[in-house]
């Protein structure tokens, strides 16, 4: 395993993604590879699978990601978009079961100080309710 | 019935239809129970597949369903993406060319159900548009011999709008409609909606096409 877990932040606002990702910016650091996707095709709310893809690729780390997701759509779209990646990369990439704001600071955390997939995981999942 | 580029044409147009002309009515319903959404982002993923209608078509029925499903995708932008898309990407992959009789229709729209289902990680009773696919695909596995397609045809459809009218009283347990509890009993869902909008509009072509061959032959 090489380098640190990277994470994605999909929500069905680019804005809320894009927030997501300076909280983490300014709280943890820079260390970790972070990208966002929010936002439909059409530029309004929703989630939209080719920038899930697009943002799971342009941080892809051999040591795994993690998404952070919303609502519901925003679950379901990734799982299609995981779905949609090379086969080799598939198991790499999991979707955490935590609130989408504090389990990507957490998450972060965890990738930062260099836990595994399993471990950022387990800790973005600790906040789940 | 053969189901030439013509013939696949006028399927994927009629779909593209129906969601148009229903687009306001989904996204209504869809306000009642969800986000309001629904009509604009299945109006979004059919007009993409409409607009590579002509590609579509001349590729085999399996192909043919693949394509669409991923631009369904790639364009609708909500949890009815992957859903109507995982539901023709897996229909795709069982049908590798037309299928040869009913039997085959229905196991090909068994895979696709199963997908949604999957998809979904839903069942039927969860006010979803599971609750008009399963008992379609059961009909469908179900058709009685010697049945004649346009019976079959009216069978399924009468069948999805019962499907359809089953979702009022249920309270949702799966999708945004979910966090109304209680209050979403009473509407209809609109993912169920769209499902029988489709099934009509596809049983429609088929019906009619066959009455052409029929005329023909006559």
């Amino acid at each position: 395993m090489t380098g640190r877990v990277a994470l994605v932040i999909v929500s069905h606002s680019a804005e809320v993604a894009r927030g997501t990702v300076e909280m983490v910016r300014q709280m943890v650091g820079h260390e970790v590879p972070i990208a966002h996707s929010g936002g439909n095709p059409a530029g309004g709310l929703g989630t939209d699978v080719a920038s899930i893809i697009a943002a799971i690729k342009s941080v892809w780390s051999p040591a795994g990601v993690a998404i952070l997701v919303d609502l519901g759509g925003a679950e379901t779209n990734s799982e299609m978009a995981i779905e949609m990646l090379p086969e080799s990369w598939r198991d790499k990439v999991v979707i955490c079961n935590a609130p989408i704001v504090e389990g990507a600071v957490m998450a972060a955390t965890e990738a930062s100080g260099g836990g595994t997939l399993e471990q950022v995981r387990a800790t973005a999942e600790e906040l789940a309710p | 019935m053969t189901l030439d580029t013509a013939m696949k044409k006028r399927l994927i147009a009629a779909a593209a239809e129906t969601v148009f002309s229903h687009a306001e009515e989904l996204s209504e319903l869809d306000r009642a129970i969800g986000d309001g959404d629904h009509g604009l982002n299945m109006k979004r993923g059919f007009e993409a597949v409409l607009a590579d209608a002509d590609n579509l078509a001349a590729k085999p029925l399996g192909e043919m369903l693949k394509g669409a499903g991923t631009h369904l995708v790639m364009t609708i932008g909500g949890a009815s993406g992957p859903l109507y898309g995982s539901l023709l990407l897996a229909m795709g992959k069982a049908a590798a060319d037309q299928p040869a009789d009913i039997a085959g229709v229905a196991r090909i729209f068994a895979e696709g159900v199963e997908a949604v289902r999957k998809r979904g990680k839903s069942d039927a009773g969860e006010k979803t548009m599971l609750d008009v696919l399963l008992p379609v695909g059961r009909r469908l596995s179900a058709a009685v011999p010697g049945e004649s397609d346009a019976e079959l045809a009216a069978a399924l459809c009468a069948i999805a709008d019962q499907g359809l009218e089953s979702t009022r009283p249920m309270r949702a347990t799966k999708g945004r409609a979910s966090f109304l509890g209680d209050r979403s009993v009473g509407h209809l869902d609109p993912g169920a909606r769209s499902s029988q909008l489709l099934l009509h509009a596809v049983c429609d072509v088929l019906v009619a096409q066959q009455q052409t061959e029929k005329a023909g032959a006559a």
